[in-house]
């Protein structure tokens, strides 16, 4: 059992420990680089008004006064215990911060993802089966159509015909006013289908790529001159082939997802936490900026290792040591 | 009985003047009292604007008000030392009170002090306003406000009006409800001061300030930062009959197109910090408008005279000779703004030179004194940003009129982020950009003395500074009006900045929300309107 581990076990302890190592590395080029971002967090919070006095102050306050490697070493210390310190400008412990938007940013790609991933598999897999048809060169021009266009435009357009001109929708999402279905229908329709935009084409792609790739090998020729019907074909025989690179593909768009979405939570006035981060970063509130990023870097790792384990438990050739 | 004491009769009159609006008054009770005060009409212009804004209809009580700022992030603050911006402004307005209030033509009014008065504009005293109560229910006691304004004088607190609380030797309570503050140095614009938002009077005592406890109009319900807060109307708020709305949600939206588009769509019903360009598509539309306020706010191109070009005075004065600035007004600011003459006080002010002749673009002059400078063909990099408004469509506009002369100007385009700590006043040539300041004194002081850090174009003359000190105890009005003058011309004629033009600010509201009237230290009426909206429905 030792010697011999289930292959998606070793896989599982290998990229565990590869995840913690990324994440302490990460984090250290992160503190780096805000470090050396010109102007401190004093300064962001005094601007004009800021007199060496008051300056000298509140570095004091904010414990900028002592070494970079301290810093990162308690700030470090309280992560690993749980507490990451409290952020610099506004006073609030980080995982308030954090907490409060958190939820809502998972919500939102909860609910994307749970559109965008079903309706980006099963356009791909059209698109691969009828390759060079009338509809596959639809959907994919489409996908480059809709990548192309950036997503500020897409919201903004939106808002303006079903919002201003249509009255159907808010402009605004708070994410507070949700209390029944049709208010968290209203809330959602807009950011969900800006984000779907953007990642449904990514991923029908990727699926497109993967499975055609998969149906023009020998050995669907030789399923489909057995006599497989052609959606056992594509279902059974190609696809448990192809799911590793499009469960990759999926991971990516998900993770995009997470802390990717800026545009959307300022168009919409969506409180998740890319908003905040940016706001970290504008003001160099550094344990923010890095918890943040710890949870972004987290999120990440999380969805790229379940692609890899879903690639393994679909294709039969990975899932048996060899 | 000299100048300030006839300031505070301005004052009181101004203020019997509000209080009748605010208790409904008509127009003809309005101008009986202008009248009876024997005011001169144009010297109280301010007034006579807010009375008929007020006055224009009677207002009703209730509704909610919705209203996005430009800005919010997680360092928006409910301490009033802190407060940094037009989110955290508007906030302390509808939470605290101060012990003075500005009115339209930003003459100190009372507000929690109902007498003001000073003998030689050094040691002051204030009169509090009796049965006044905190929203935690504890009455106004001379302990909080000595509490409230000797906290920005300890670094600790750090506290953006600093330099302000400085000038403050001591403050005292002399009764229950009588204080007194004696300054270093005489400064008659002392009222002026303690009505800015920092001064905000809390409770003695108060660590946390989370709770927004103060005396004002609207008492804390929700407070997340970055995102948006509530308040809900003070029942016992000391001003009778105030507030009308009972409840305003405050958000700070970062995005301009995104706050129109939620005025336009209805989610909102005031929007703070419109772009010109957006004023047609808002004027388009039925049911909005567009509320303009002039204000002293301005971008300047600050040329460093302790090193070249800067140093060389026909360099900064070709300089301040290409501006085009009529055509500047209407291209960049698309109307919304008010040609400036090279010094940073604003027409509406009353101190403004209005016997200073307008800087118009003269090329032949400009050719003579960048001759003289003897720069040639050099490359001179100009540092702009979007951080100080307008400052990159002027560098273009500059530009292009000094290649006619051949001088040979480089845009630098910086961004915004960082931009006051790593590029204002530290480049030769560069913008910088001055928030409506509520006095001459304050803008003069903290841009243009010599020993202040934020004078960017480090101009020093120390006649100038001798003159600042003098006009700002001098309690002679018309004295004190000659040396504001003779200070506007010396920064016209020799200071090493050019201000082009000053900024209106422009905010849009649903038509029906009345009660809006210019308070020119900011936009959304001075950052006040909570108090004095209603809705017309």
């Amino acid at each position: 059992m030792v010697g011999r581990m289930n292959p998606l076990l070793r896989m599982l302890v290998q990229r565990l420990g590869l995840a913690m190592l990324s994440l302490l590395l990460v984090s250290v080029v992160v503190f780096t680089i805000t470090a050396v971002l010109p102007g401190d967090a004093a300064e962001e919070l005094l601007g004009q008004d800021a007199t060496p006095e008051t300056l000298a102050a509140l570095r004091v306050q904010m414990g900028l006064d002592q070494p970079l490697a301290m810093r990162y070493l308690h700030w470090l210390g309280g992560l690993v215990t749980g507490n990451p310190g409290r952020s610099l400008v506004s006073d609030a412990p980080v995982m308030e911060l954090i907490g409060n938007r958190l939820p809502n940013s998972l919500l939102l790609a909860a609910v994307t993802a749970a559109i965008a991933v079903p309706l980006a598999l099963l356009l791909g897999t059209l698109a691969a089966v009828f390759r060079g048809s009338w509809l596959d060169r639809l959907l994919n021009n489409g996908a480059v159509a809709l990548v192309s266009v950036p997503e500020f435009l897409i919201a903004t357009i939106a808002v303006l015909v079903l919002s201003v001109q249509l009255g159907w929708l808010p402009a605004l999402s708070y994410a507070s006013d949700i209390d029944s279905f049709s208010g968290a229908v209203r809330v959602f329709v807009m950011p969900v289908l800006t984000l779907c935009c953007v990642t449904v084409a990514q991923m029908m792609r990727m699926t497109r790529a993967a499975l055609a790739d998969q149906l023009d090998a020998a050995y669907i020729e030789m399923a489909r001159l057995k006599g497989v019907p052609p959606v056992r074909l594509v279902l059974l025989h190609a696809m448990p082939n192809a799911i590793g690179p499009i469960a990759n593909a999926v991971a990516l768009s998900t993770s995009y997802l997470l802390g990717g979405v800026i545009v959307i939570e300022t168009i919409f006035h969506y409180p998740g936490v890319a908003k905040l981060m940016v706001d970290g970063v504008s003001q160099r509130d550094i344990p923010l900026v890095q918890t943040c990023t710890m949870i972004f870097c987290a999120g990440y790792l999380l969805l790229v290792m379940l692609a890899d384990m879903v690639g393994i438990l679909a294709n039969p050739r990975l899932r048996h040591a060899r | 009985m000299s100048g300030d004491a006839r300031d505070q009769l301005d004052a009181a009159d101004s203020g019997r003047i509000l209080d009748a609006l605010a208790r409904g008054a008509s127009r003809r009770d309005v101008l009986k009292l202008l009248a009876g005060a024997g005011m001169a009409l144009a010297s109280s212009s301010g007034i006579v604007t807010l009375a008929q804004a007020a006055v224009a209809a009677r207002p009703r009580r209730g509704g909610r008000v919705r209203v996005a700022s430009g800005t919010s992030s997680i360092a928006d603050t409910l301490d009033p030392a802190k407060l940094s911006n037009q989110t955290d402004y508007a906030r302390s307005r509808m939470l605290y009170s101060c012990l003075t209030c500005f009115d339209g033509s930003l003459a100190p009014q009372p507000a929690l002090a109902e007498r003001f008065e000073t003998a030689d504009a050094r040691v002051w005293r204030f009169r509090l306003r009796r049965g006044v109560h905190f929203h935690d229910g504890k009455p106004l006691h001379a302990d909080d406000v000595v509490f409230s304004l000797m906290r920005h004088k300890d670094p600790a607190t750090v506290s953006k009006a600093k330099i302000f609380a400085d000038q403050i030797e001591r403050v005292r309570a002399v009764a229950a409800d009588e204080v007194e503050v004696r300054l270093h140095q005489a400064n008659a614009d002392l009222p002026v001061t303690l009505a800015t938002f920092w001064f905000a009077i809390v409770p003695a005592g108060t660590h946390d300030f989370n709770r927004g406890i103060g005396t004002g109009p609207f008492l804390l319900k929700e407070f997340k930062r970055g995102l948006r807060s509530i308040m809900v109307r003070n029942p016992g708020y000391w001003r009778e009959g105030r507030p009308y709305v009972d409840e305003v949600v405050f958000a700070g939206l970062g995005d301009e197109g995104a706050r129109v588009n939620a005025l336009l769509s209805g989610d909102l019903d005031l929007v703070a910090a419109v772009d010109p360009r957006s004023v047609a598509r808002i004027d388009g539309s039925r049911g909005y408008t567009v509320f303009r306020q002039p204000s002293g706010q301005y971008s300047n191109l600050a040329m460093r005279q302790d090193m070249a070009p800067g140093s060389s005075a026909d360099f900064t004065l070709a300089v301040k000779l290409l501006f085009d600035r009529a055509r500047i007004v209407e291209s960049v600011a698309l109307g919304n703004a008010m040609i400036a003459n090279d010094h940073p006080i604003h027409p509406s002010n009353r101190f403004w030179f209005a016997g200073l002749p307008q800087r118009e673009i003269d090329y032949d002059r400009a050719r003579h004194h960048f001759r003289r400078s003897g720069l040639g063909g050099t490359p001179i990099p100009v540092v702009a940003s979007p951080a100080a408004s307008y400052s990159v469509e002027m560098t273009l506009t500059l530009q292009q009129a000094a290649r006619k002369i051949g001088m040979n100007l480089q845009l630098q385009r910086m961004p915004p982020d960082g931009y006051w700590s790593n590029h204002w006043g530290k480049s030769a040539v560069g913008w910088g950009n001055v928030n409506a300041r509520p006095n001459a004194d304050a803008v003069l002081t903290q841009f243009f003395k010599s020993d202040s850090s934020s004078n960017d174009a480090r101009w020093k003359d120390p006649r100038f500074d001798q003159l600042l000190l003098a006009a700002r105890s001098e309690v002679d009005e018309a004295r004190r009006k000659a040396m504001y003058a003779d200070m506007q011309v010396m920064i016209h004629e020799k200071g090493g900045v050019a201000v082009p033009l000053f900024i209106s600010s422009l905010d849009a509201h649903d038509r029906r929300l009345k009660g809006l009237a210019p308070i020119p230290v900011g936009g959304l009426m001075g950052y006040e309107f909570a108090e004095h909206v209603w809705w017309d429905a």
